[in-house]
């Protein structure tokens, strides 16, 4: 009796010791001399991390990087407020800095570092930039659309009742939302209402994601959907040229060809100014910019880098001609979204 | 068994202070809420919120339901009767509980969806498209399959420490063997597949990644699409708020099935096994019945991710084995699950020892954490933590006391369940022999409850290395886990470098349930 009853404690005591000594990162907060930069983002850590060990490698500085969803990320930024141990945000949508720099937790950046991208792709304020664009597109199942007959020209045309059951879109995603307030900001209010309403009376499939719908376009779910350009080439430089789906570039300034930026902002809590933006310099040198443009497929924005073989480039498209932080208004198109009935 | 004692101050004041830190998160939401002022009104009162509601409480009553018809018969069948290979089958049986809902949701679309794999197979006999699985259907079948095996782990654990005895006298008093398990065995188990179902429903309540990959609009569908589009955290917090009011409804009705009479074995010393019923020829339906929900929860989800694996593979694209993220889950979910244990043992003593309103309110506040979505949890915490809790926050102690708060009501179904089986009066014996209450808890107490405990520890183990929500906002920077590594690859799209961590999580989580059925059988 005595023996058998001692040992369930003691094997609490042990596996509470072997627990705390398997895990790693329990005392591994000592700092030295070097620079710790803490940097929060959005994007995929298995498309960014090698660029950002390159960035530690090269100058010495030990970052910190936390992944999470651009949502996560302005809600943890938010609720942190002036303890955040943030010095960096380098997030996937514009819109989340642009909603931060409302809020004035944002510093401005030097203009010798602005003057690196088009004013089309940063903050008017200058306190935000892009670091890379992407491209919103129209994808389309190979088997049953043929892109030059059955494509129209604008996004607005897709509330035709041909469109019947054929269309995939995400409304819960932020970057689909994006399409939304760019309708919104081209043809007005009016018309954004007519396009949600039509689009919806075509019986829309539902995606969570974008990528969710790249796949689904690919296997025929649907004919149609609304997404990023990047998708097609990253699925295809995975599972070869059968991949089932393609992207169609609209034209003429449609709201349908939007070209938003994957962005990076310094923090005004930061305590390590000078490194963070030096961090910034570093994503728009032409080092970083040839990764974004090889490995995550976006288009590079600075240091004279061409995007990857098989993109148009980014002078041949045609986006609408739209101020980048008039596209943060995110509550009207949630609005709009939510009178329609297509959010809760 | 009439027991008027108070209880221990030591205990009173644990207890306390666990209540208190599971308060911690409800307190923000209140604070948050607080701020939405009149918007608030507007939003809570459109039908479409009560819609969305109902449907909540639809899924919740069907998982709860299709899991108490699984597990019960299961963790029998595996327990009490001479099905072939039982041992593998519970083994087999427990792993959906290591799937994430998002990994088995998502596998579920790509294998069945309308244009799915199992289309693609079926298209040379005219299959041009099979039927729908999106909405409730597909979400039911997720989450029932993954919550499932609460049912069968906390009922298995108290099939095995009942008496035996009970069942033979009644059998000799006549009774068949349908009805002396209805009459005599079933009351004796209902805590514990009230305890299992009881944190399905809760999950099922608070559950994103089954109901958005199968797109069924629950409540905390929307409630993640309100926090995911505006960056208003207050009607975020509102509408959390209104889960817990559902959450607080579920608690209640279950408390009202709670039996005032409940049995106790007269002793561990005469325990034996009960004689395993002879199945005959219902062994190839018992058969099949553990094989379904193994096909759909196990094999179908291990074999798409390894399809995966072997395309990049064939591909030459590299795959890196999640060294590191392997060792974090592992370590954190075992730290994690010890503390959480450790937590609700007080917890668990105070409310089967000493029921009474204020422990039957403790529990119950401890459960509430389940059900709430657990961004809203973690939020709490980056407030709370940010402010007054600067030198933890973003370190692993600040994680492991969030998964605490989270899984408390795991650990605590198992630990009470466990604590029913142990009869007070061997305790009086061992105090009244001289030991002390420290003494009477591990010398007579703690043997007893051990399958129970061994349980809880596993399931709270499984929670953690799932978890993902939580974890992403509260981990220190650099520290992937095998979940989140899943996370950063489907959220890019790149599901063969998703698919090695997501076979590791279940692997990995595989092996410490056949671990545990092993330690069990030992200590019998």
């Amino acid at each position: 009796m005595k023996t058998h009853a001692t040992t369930p404690t003691r094997r609490l005591v042990l596996g509470a010791a072997l627990g705390i000594a398997l895990m790693p990162g329990c005392s591994s907060s000592g700092g030295t001399a070097k620079q710790t930069l803490t940097v929060y983002t959005s994007r995929a850590q298995g498309l960014v991390h090698p660029l950002l060990d390159r960035y530690a490698a090269e100058t010495g500085n030990d970052l910190q990087v936390r992944y999470d969803t651009t949502a996560s990320i302005l809600a943890t930024v938010n609720e942190e407020g002036q303890n955040s141990p943030a010095d960096v945000l380098f997030l996937g949508e514009s819109s989340g800095l642009a909603a931060l720099s409302k809020e004035g937790r944002l510093v401005a950046l030097p203009s010798s570092t602005m003057e690196k991208v088009d004013k089309r792709f940063r903050s008017p304020k200058g306190e935000w930039i892009g670091a890379s664009g992407r491209s919103k597109v129209v994808v389309y199942h190979t088997k049953t659309v043929d892109p030059a007959r059955d494509l129209p020209p604008s996004i607005m045309d897709f509330t035709d009742p041909k469109w019947m059951r054929r269309i995939g879109w995400s409304p819960t995603h932020g970057e689909w939302q994006l399409s939304v307030t760019a309708i919104r900001l081209v043809h007005g209010e009016a018309a954004a209402r007519r396009w949600v309403e039509g689009i919806k009376a075509n019986q829309p499939r539902v995606y969570p994601s974008l990528s969710a719908t790249v796949q689904a376009a690919a296997d025929g779910e649907v004919d149609v959907g609304f997404v990023n350009h990047y998708y097609v080439p990253r699925f295809m430089s995975q599972f070869g040229s059968g991949w089932g789906s393609r992207n169609s570039f609209l034209k003429g300034g449609d709201a349908g060809a939007l070209i938003d930026v994957a962005g990076v902002a310094v923090l005004k809590t930061s305590k390590h100014q000078e490194t963070a933006k030096h961090f910034v310099d570093y994503l728009l040198a032409k080092e970083a910019q040839s990764y974004f443009a090889h490995e995550t497929f976006e288009y590079p924005l600075s240091a004279g880098v061409q995007p990857a073989g098989e993109l148009p480039s980014l002078a041949s498209l045609n986006p609408p001609n739209l101020d980048p932080d008039q596209l943060a208004d995110l509550q009207g198109t949630l609005s709009l979204l939510r009178s329609t009935g297509v959010l809760p | 068994m009439v027991r008027r004692s108070r209880a221990p101050a030591t205990i009173v004041v644990l207890s306390a202070v666990v209540a208190a830190a599971t308060l911690l998160p409800l307190l923000y939401l209140v604070l948050r809420a607080a701020g939405a002022g009149g918007a608030l009104g507007g939003l809570l009162f459109l039908p479409r919120t009560g819609e969305i509601l109902l449907r909540s409480l639809a899924l919740v009553a069907s998982v709860t339901v299709a899991v108490v018809l699984v597990g019960v018969p299961l963790a029998w069948l595996t327990t009490r009767t001479d099905l072939p290979g039982r041992r593998i089958w519970l083994v087999l049986a427990t792993l959906p509980l290591v799937v994430p809902t998002y990994v088995g949701g998502f596998v579920l679309v790509v294998a069945l969806g309308p244009k799915g794999m199992l289309q693609r197979w079926l298209e040379p006999f005219g299959v041009d498209r099979l039927p729908e699985i999106y909405g409730l259907p597909g979400a039911v079948l997720i989450l029932a399959l993954h919550t499932y095996p609460y049912v069968l782990l906390t009922v298995r654990a108290s099939l095995i420490r009942l008496d035996p005895a009970l069942e033979e006298v009644s059998r000799n008093l006549g009774l068949d063997a349908w009805e002396s398990f209805r009459r005599v065995v079933l009351p004796q188990l209902r805590p514990a597949v009230a305890g299992g179902a009881l944190l399905a429903a809760l999950y099922t309540l608070g559950d994103f990644g089954a109901v958005s990959l199968l797109r069924y609009e629950s409540f905390t569908w929307a409630i993640y699409v309100q926090y995911q589009s505006a960056f208003d955290r207050s009607l975020t917090a509102a509408l959390s708020l209104v889960l817990v009011f559902v959450a607080a409804l579920i608690l209640l009705a279950e408390a009202r099935t709670r039996p005032r009479w409940r049995g106790g074995r007269s002793g561990v010393g005469a325990g034996r096994r009960a004689r395993p019923v002879r199945l005959g020829g219902w062994r190839w339906p018992a058969t099949l019945l553990c094989a379904a929900p193994v096909a759909l929860g196990v094999v179908l989800p291990v074999a798409v991710l390894a399809a995966w694996v072997v395309q990049a593979m064939a591909g030459n694209r590299p795959l890196v084995f999640p060294t590191r993220a392997a060792t974090n889950s592992f370590g954190i979910a075992a730290v994690a699950a010890l503390t959480t244990a450790a937590a609700a043992l007080p917890l668990a003593v105070l409310t089967v020892r000493f029921p009474g309103w204020l422990s039957g309110l403790m529990e119950r506040t401890a459960y509430v954490g389940f059900a709430v979505p657990r961004i809203a949890i973690a939020l709490g915490l980056v407030f709370f933590g940010a402010a007054f809790a600067r030198p933890l926050y973003q370190t692993a102690a600040m994680l492991v006391f969030a998964y605490a708060i989270l899984f408390l009501p795991t650990a605590l179904a198992s630990l009470s369940a466990a604590l029913h089986l142990v009869p007070p009066h061997l305790e009086e014996a061992a105090r009244g022999l001289g030991r002390t209450p420290w003494g009477t808890f591990r010398a007579v107490t703690l043997p007893i409850m051990w399958p129970g405990v061994l349980a809880g520890l596993a399931l709270v183990f499984l929670l953690v290395m799932e978890e993902l929500p939580a974890t992403l906002i509260l981990r220190p920077a650099g520290f992937d886990t095998l979940a989140s590594s899943v996370w950063s690859a489907t959220s890019e799209a790149l599901f063969a470098q998703a698919a090695v961590p997501a076979l590791v999580l279940t692997l990995l989580s595989g092996c410490s349930i056949a671990l545990l059925y092993r330690r069990e059988d030992r200590a019998r």
